[in-house]
């Protein structure tokens, strides 16, 4: 039995099941994300104090560039693999994954740094919400890496037998990834810059 | 092609680890019946010690354990454990997944003439982290300190310092992770997977209700899934999200950071259980109205009122959630804003059951045990709703607000509106999921049982109310003078539940024996028009033969000229 609309999408609603699928997965993902910012204001709105000058903003400077850049190699992956370049979507999609590895490195550094002074999420509210919230977000990273890592393994033997399904998936790690940038930008500005 | 055609897959793939839509359906709705009978039994205990407090609790006191009941006789703390887990199993464990898991699972992609949801591995995947979140929900009573003691709603500080949270939290997460997906799936599977000539405004109610209820799953969970993180966090890493500053329990002051906001939880909470509440009810009016259509031979009268009504009351129930809260001293501005929204979120719900009602007039009614049921959910319902009109309010609000009045409120929508809905829908639909009919003798017992048992637990509890009973009291409020003239109340309402719970064994004997003894059926025995009648009875893997095509409107009865009193979707016009 095949469900339809898997590959093909439907005429008269113009999506394919999965693309649907992760716009409702990432407007869920707003309302995670949305709680959790509002969370944070309204926190923060009630602290007497905001030590944020102890947040290393050189690092996250470096990981916004580095997250910045993966989302671009992720659109020539996608780009590629729709163009049928095989070899160039790999280079790109594994270009990706290192870039996001590399993020997920300055970020333990960072943390590592925090608890070597002696800085835990138990200590003030303002840590509290600086390692709950990149927390969140450093778990989306690693949900995204783990996806594209089975794109680039045992997932890539969809290409040769369904190309096009190949690149729907493709597209859809590519949405989801562009989020999880937009998300890092938010993250970036409210947490280490005002 | 009665019997499933599964090719060469195993009993596991077949029966269990299924990816079929009715499989996963009937899994759903099975596990949940079990729950709401686990969550029932858990108030037939609780209704005891209101009756009788600080009494030995006969045959089973000593089951308990004495961590729990000493000598028989139920601990305070006992009592909370019981209380939380009751409403927390009967929303998300019980009702939750036997109306949306169960009902929209089996019948929603059979009604659009689809062959499976949209994603069947992933409609599996969400019932086994459902079944996780719920058995270690179930565990937490196992372990040392017991389950969660601090109601369904976790209220900090009190849910962060008691033991028996981190279990509930956990579970929570999963659950919701479970709803993510089905609802994600609900969605995708009602737009792109409607069969041809199936148009939006030719689909049945009730897969306009599941559809609408997808998209509170989707939306209003996510804030309470990150509220579940924090408070977990609070309790595993000592973080103080929740904890404001300066709290002494027992007379030490807590070794915590402080500067936390416990309203925030409240809010985070309701966002999400405000909406959770129309989950409830939704996929219980998409139910009544099958069931209704069917049993009236005629239209449902105002069928385009029903669909922007549902729509419309999706949308507002996110934007109430604060009316939960007006004790928290929100101040006049925000009080006026959710108090506007309240009254207006009320009037799609008067035209959804006005509709119904309506729907009544001129028809020549089947009594039929389904029927019988839907017809009941439509006062039981309307009662509920009115007395919730006084709570919106918060003039009227303040002295209700944690009194048996609210008890007595969301218990009419719950359990003789949204459960005798589930109960229809079981009667109507079980021939379609086995072939069989249920006992309609039986199922008369059940429903008047039901409905006589279920107005004494529930009525007087709005006379309690009203004279100041606080709920969530151990001994039922035997400490307070005010108290003293209600307490009599106790006694019946302990009586009628127990009676209710008798009441339950037809049903069950019903469940059971009709599998086996039941009058076999044809593919339509309602004589319905909606397309999950043109499968199968029971229908195989892939429901129908060939792809339905779907002509007309889903509720054609008593056509004028029409041969007979039913004139289906998916019967080509006679040309
Ligand atoms: C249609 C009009 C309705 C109105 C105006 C209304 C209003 C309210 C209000 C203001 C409260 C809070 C009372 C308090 O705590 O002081 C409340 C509680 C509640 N309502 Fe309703 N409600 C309505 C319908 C429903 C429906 C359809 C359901 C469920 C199917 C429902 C379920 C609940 C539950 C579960 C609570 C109690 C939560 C708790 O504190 O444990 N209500 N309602
Ligand atoms: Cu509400």
């Amino acid at each position: 039995m095949e469900i339809p609309y898997t590959v093909e999408a439907r005429p008269d609603t113009g999506w394919t099941n999965g693309k649907l699928a992760m716009w409702l997965f990432l407007a869920s993902e707003v309302m995670l994300f949305g709680a959790l910012f509002s969370s944070y204001v309204i926190l923060r709105a009630g602290a007497t104090d905001w030590p944020r000058e102890s947040l290393n903003v050189g690092a996250a400077s470096v990981n916004t560039l580095l997250l910045l850049a993966s989302s671009l190699m992720i659109s020539k992956a996608r780009a590629a693999a729709t163009g049928g370049d095989w070899p160039s979507h790999r280079r790109w999609l594994w270009t990706t994954v290192v870039l996001g590895f590399v993020f997920l490195g300055i970020k333990s550094f960072e943390y590592s740094e925090h608890l070597a002074h002696g800085e835990y999420p138990s200590n003030s509210t303002f840590l509290a919400v600086y390692f709950t919230l990149t927390g969140f977000h450093a778990l989306h990273i690693v949900g995204g890496l783990l996806v594209m890592l089975y794109l680039l393994g045992p997932g890539a033997r969809l290409y040769t037998r369904n190309p096009r399904h190949f690149v729907n998936r493709v597209e859809c790690t590519a949405l989801y990834w562009h989020f999880v940038d937009v998300i890092w930008l938010c993250l970036f500005t409210l947490l280490y810059l005002v | 092609m009665t019997a499933p055609v599964h090719g060469s897959a195993s009993f596991w793939r077949t029966y269990v680890f299924s990816q079929d839509h009715k499989v996963v359906g009937i899994q759903y709705a099975v596990t949940g019946l079990l729950f709401l009978l686990l969550g029932f039994t858990l108030m037939m205990i609780m209704r005891w010690q209101l009756a009788y407090p600080l009494r030995p609790i006969p045959i089973i006191g000593g089951w308990l354990g004495s961590a729990n009941a000493p000598g028989g006789i139920m601990l305070p703390e006992f009592y909370n454990q019981l209380g939380a887990m009751h409403g927390t199993i009967m929303v998300f464990l019980g009702v939750v997944p036997l109306a949306v898991g169960g009902f929209g699972n089996f019948v929603m992609p059979l009604q659009i003439g689809a062959s499976d949801m949209a994603f069947p591995k992933m409609n599996m995947a969400s019932y086994w982290v459902y079944l996780c979140g719920g058995l270690i929900m179930v565990a937490s009573f196992f372990v040392t300190g017991g389950a969660a003691q601090s109601g369904w709603t976790s209220y900090p500080p009190l849910a962060v310092i008691a033991p028996g949270q981190t279990l509930w939290l956990i579970g929570m997460v999963l659950l919701i992770t479970s709803s993510l997906l089905g609802s994600i799936n609900t969605i995708v599977t009602v737009v792109q997977l409607r069969a041809p000539g199936l148009t939006w405004m030719r689909l049945p109610f009730f897969v306009w209700a599941q559809f609408v209820t997808a998209f509170l799953l989707l939306l209003a969970f996510p804030p309470l899934e990150a509220a579940g993180a924090l408070q977990l966090m609070d309790r595993l890493a000592g973080t103080s999200f929740f904890m404001p500053s300066g709290l002494v329990v027992t007379g030490q002051p807590l070794p915590i950071s402080g500067g936390g906001n416990p309203l925030l939880w409240q809010h985070l909470f309701w966002f999400l259980a405000h909406p959770e509440v129309y989950v409830l009810i939704l996929p219980a009016m998409g139910i009544v109205a099958e069931v209704i259509a069917n049993n009236t031979r005629k239209p449902l009268w105002g069928y385009r009122a029903l669909v922007y009504a549902v729509g419309f009351l999706g949308f507002m129930s996110m934007t109430v959630w604060a009316h939960h809260m007006y004790m928290t001293g929100m101040g006049t501005t925000m009080s006026t804003f959710f108090q506007i929204t309240t009254m207006v979120i009320s009037i799609p719900s008067v035209v959804i059951l006005t509709v119904l009602m309506l729907s009544l007039w001129g028809g020549s009614i089947r009594f039929t045990t389904p029927m019988l049921f839907a017809l009941a959910f439509l006062p039981m319902f309307g009662l509920g709703g009115l007395t919730g009109l006084p709570l919106g309010l918060a003039p009227t609000d303040i002295p209700l607000h944690d009194t048996y009045y609210v008890i007595g409120h969301f218990h009419y929508v719950v359990a003789p509106g949204t459960i005798f809905a589930l109960f229809a829908g079981i009667y109507y639909w079980f021939p379609k999921a086995t072939g069989r009919m249920m006992h309609e003798g039986l199922g008369r017992i059940h429903f008047w049982g039901s409905l006589i048992c279920m107005n004494i637990v529930f009525m007087p509890m709005f006379i309690q109310g009203l004279g100041g009973m606080n709920r969530r009291l151990y001994d039922g409020g035997l400490q307070y003078a005010h108290n003293a003239p209600l307490l009599k109340w106790h006694v019946v309402i302990a009586m009628a539940a127990w009676t209710l719970g008798l009441f339950q064994l037809p049903f069950i004997a019903n469940f059971f024996g009709s599998l086996k003894w039941g009058t076999p059926v044809d593919r339509n025995p309602w004589h319905a028009t909606t397309l999950e009648w043109l499968a199968p009875s029971p229908p195989g893997h892939g429901n129908f033969q060939t792809i339905p095509t779907a002509y007309r409107g889903p509720y054609e009865y008593s056509v004028p000229g029409a041969a007979t009193d039913f004139t289906p979707q998916f019967e080509p016009d006679a040309q």
